[in-house]
């Protein structure tokens, strides 16, 4: 029994994976945690890590593949945004040990601020997209994944959502294989990507397209399934065959099905389903991108209907229910919530030291207007709900840096960046250079609670190093201050805050107290040890 | 046979063992399982449910359909009507009625209960307090599964053996308090349906 994401780690391994480099974030984090406890890395033969972000992540899974060994990297949909830059010059480069890039989607964004398909970035960088409908396939196409990454010489995508990410079933697994000993590439001026070489490199790529379908073709992951109705096709993609199935308790659909898991689209298969039947159907979790490209922007061909005509909504996951509605179905909703029943949102944890930092700040506000606070990612967004009401922005990895500066540059003084500490390593130590370069006023609040909390607890790059970094990026040790959030130093540290505020400059305040659930763990771990035998 | 289930609760109170002794059992029982759950931002307090689905034939979709689900086991009061839409028109609700208050809006008791109690099938019980006049306050979650345990359509054997399994790396004395617990959540059911 293993989590999707537990399949595509233990097929990594087996598949004689040497590295596996991600930075947390839901719903991929599981696989990286999963290598990381494995025999393997822990007696050192895989070296599994976290990386500071996604792009050094991507980097140094790329320079593994440089070497001749195989590779993985892994992360969340917006990861992709972070590693872009690698992960598209990836493509040119091409892979020498197997790569594959492991993207996680999470559509209806339970952990997260947007639902973007990472299928649209493995088209961009015009490369060969596995997508799995179960844990089973999960683990067969890293195998297959690798074998395909170093027989054509390019990065693989994976594509995966959370509800595969998150959800258990039986796997069986195949016999291991062994690491692949280093050996650079025949041509070492492969990787150069200069003007010329690059040219020559983009040539290869977009000829090698062809060998990528025929691929596709003969993978073995995209089925055509005949079926007596001809009046209407299904195209499903990733998960959705599922649903699609769910639907059908015999599991005989009337109607012939493609089932799409490797990309890019077999083209034989797809013109057999589109010229025999007088209408399509697209199930896809996710955006509609078969769906755009079998419709075209004119939509002259047959009716096609999915989430572009209103079929299906746009946004959000698919269910079966969803499925069996836009299959003309009944929807067998049982009864209604009662009125009783209220949301619970997450909140913080009793005893979190994000509570004390928001109640200082917030007090510390006080004499301004409200709307002041950038924030970023991660437990202390929220600081978005009540009780604290204390932030006025998340956007991405970093930004309440950069955003206060902008901030503070159209006047708005003081700025307050509050960030964590894992996600000032991840991206906020370049906009905090750009703000002491300005000589910008901006009060950067780095919320010190040494881990990354959000994801679980995985160990955060900043311990121990915040203040040297500060210094060293040319921020005056007379406006790095640390505080203790604890409530007995409530006045204290909102005095501490207040008087940084009033300075026009760079401040950096750092509230520095360990996560609530990781120092519980720990303390569980020391009486355990401390505990005689 | 299949049996759908969707196990609710606030994240943090640990739902998930209940999914694990269940999923194990089905397991031994030779039935196919399959169990979404929630991670991430949700675990932070906020509602959380694991949909578990257990067959004698092969499960397609992760996700249980509206309508279908044969019992909601829930560990929290409010948390069992959460996912009402799910269950079937003759499904169970098993639920713990010590409410966990972690919001300034939480709704009147009497009104849950009487939502609750408005439940044709449903077996409500204080697994807290059952769990504390054991002396194991925190077996809670297994007096919850032994109270669903005869709509499970699972060997009582098997869920014992899961049990022991489970918790069988913290010593016998656990084991036991975790047998003891389940066998209470039993004998409340089995006197609530006679």
């Amino acid at each position: 029994m293993l989590l999707g994401d537990e399949a595509i780690a233990q097929a990594a391994i087996d598949a004689g994976v040497s590295g596996v480099y991600a930075y947390p974030g839901t719903p991929s984090t599981e696989i990286t945690e999963f290598v990381k406890n494995s025999k393997e890395a822990r007696e050192g033969t895989i070296h599994a890590s976290w990386a500071a972000n996604e792009k050094t992540a991507m980097e140094a899974a790329l320079g593994m593949s440089y070497a001749g060994k195989r590779a993985m990297v892994c992360m969340k949909h917006v990861g992709m945004n972070v590693a872009a830059d690698a992960f598209v010059n990836s493509a040119i480069t091409g892979a020498n040990g197997g790569l594959i890039v492991v993207a996680a989607d999470d559509p209806s964004m339970h952990s997260s601020q947007n639902e973007q398909d990472s299928r649209f970035y493995g088209k961009f960088a015009m490369i060969p997209i596995l997508e799995p409908s179960n844990q089973q396939e999960a683990y067969d196409m890293v195998l297959y994944g690798f074998e395909l990454s170093e027989k054509l010489a390019t990065p693989v995508m994976l594509r995966i959502t959370t509800r595969l990410a998150h959800s258990r079933s039986g796997v069986l697994r195949m016999p291991g294989r062994d690491q692949n000993s280093v050996k650079l590439p025949s041509n070492l001026k492969q990787f150069i990507l200069l003007p010329a070489i690059a040219r020559k490199q983009y040539k290869t790529l977009v000829s090698k397209q062809a060998d990528f379908t025929a691929m596709s073709e003969t993978g073995g992951f995209n089925k055509f399934t005949e079926g007596p109705d001809h009046s209407m096709g299904i195209i499903t993609t990733g998960i959705a065959v599922n649903y699609l199935m769910e639907n059908f308790p015999d599991r005989k659909v009337p109607f012939p099905v493609l089932k799409i898991g490797q990309y890019p689209l077999p083209k034989s298969l797809v013109e057999k389903i589109y010229s025999e039947c007088d209408s399509l159907l697209l199930l896809e979790e996710g955006n509609p991108v078969v769906e755009e490209m079998l419709r075209g922007y004119l939509n002259h061909g047959k009716p096609i209907h999915g989430r572009l005509d209103g079929t299906i909504s746009f946004d959000g996951e698919l269910n079966p229910n969803i499925v069996a509605v836009a299959l003309g179905q009944a929807d067998t909703r049982g009864r209604n919530i009662p009125a009783t029943v209220v949301g619970r949102p997450p909140s913080l944890c009793k005893g979190c030291p994000h509570i004390y930092s928001y109640n200082a700040l917030n007090q510390a506000l006080e004499t301004w207007s409200k709307g002041r606070v950038f924030s970023d990612i991660g437990c202390y967004t929220l600081g978005a709900l009540e009780p604290f009401n204390a932030i006025n922005s998340c956007v991405d990895m970093g930004a309440s840096i950069t955003m206060a500066k902008g901030a503070s540059d159209a006047g708005l003084n003081p700025a307050v960046a509050v960030i964590g500490d894992s996600t000032f390593i991840h991206s906020g130590i370049t906009g905090l250079i750009d703000c002491v370069n300005d000589n910008s006023s901006v009060t950067v609040i780095i919320l010190d609670n040494a881990t990354t909390a959000m994801t679980g607890g995985q160990d955060s790059a900043a311990t121990g190093k915040i203040e040297n970094i500060c210094q060293g990026v040319g921020v005056d040790p007379e406006h790095i201050i640390t505080l203790n959030p604890s409530p007995k130093y409530h006045e204290e540290n909102m005095a501490a805050i207040r008087k940084e505020l009033d300075y026009k400059g760079v401040s950096v305040v750092i509230p520095r107290r360990e996560c609530i659930q990781t120092a519980t763990r720990n303390l569980k771990v020391a009486r355990k040890e401390a505990k005689p035998q | 046979m299949k049996r759908d289930i969707i196990l609710a609760g606030v994240g943090g109170q640990g739902i998930l063992s209940i999914a694990a002794a269940i999923g194990m059992a089905a397991l031994d029982s030779g039935l196919y399982l399959k169990q979404a759950e929630v991670h991430g931002m949700s675990q932070r307090g906020g509602d959380v449910s694991s949909n578990l689905r257990i067959a004698d034939h092969e499960i397609a979709s992760d996700l249980i359909p509206y309508g279908q689900a044969d019992l909601i086991i829930s560990v929290e009061p409010m948390e069992s009507l959460r996912y009402l839409p799910y269950l079937s028109a003759d499904g169970w609700v098993i639920t713990n009625i010590k409410p966990f208050i972690n919001i300034g809006n939480y709704p009147e008791m009497d009104k849950l209960m009487a939502d609750i109690s408005s439940l044709k099938k449903h077996i409500a019980l204080d697994a807290d307090d059952i769990a504390r006049n054991l002396g194991s306050a925190r077996s809670a979650n297994m007096v919850i599964l032994g109270a669903a345990a005869l709509f499970l359509e699972i060997p009582a054997e098997k869920l014992r053996d899961a049990i022991r399994k489970l918790f069988g790396r913290k010593g016998e004395d656990i084991v036991n308090l975790n047998l003891g617990a389940y066998d209470a959540g039993l004998n409340f059911a089995t006197a609530q349906i006679s």
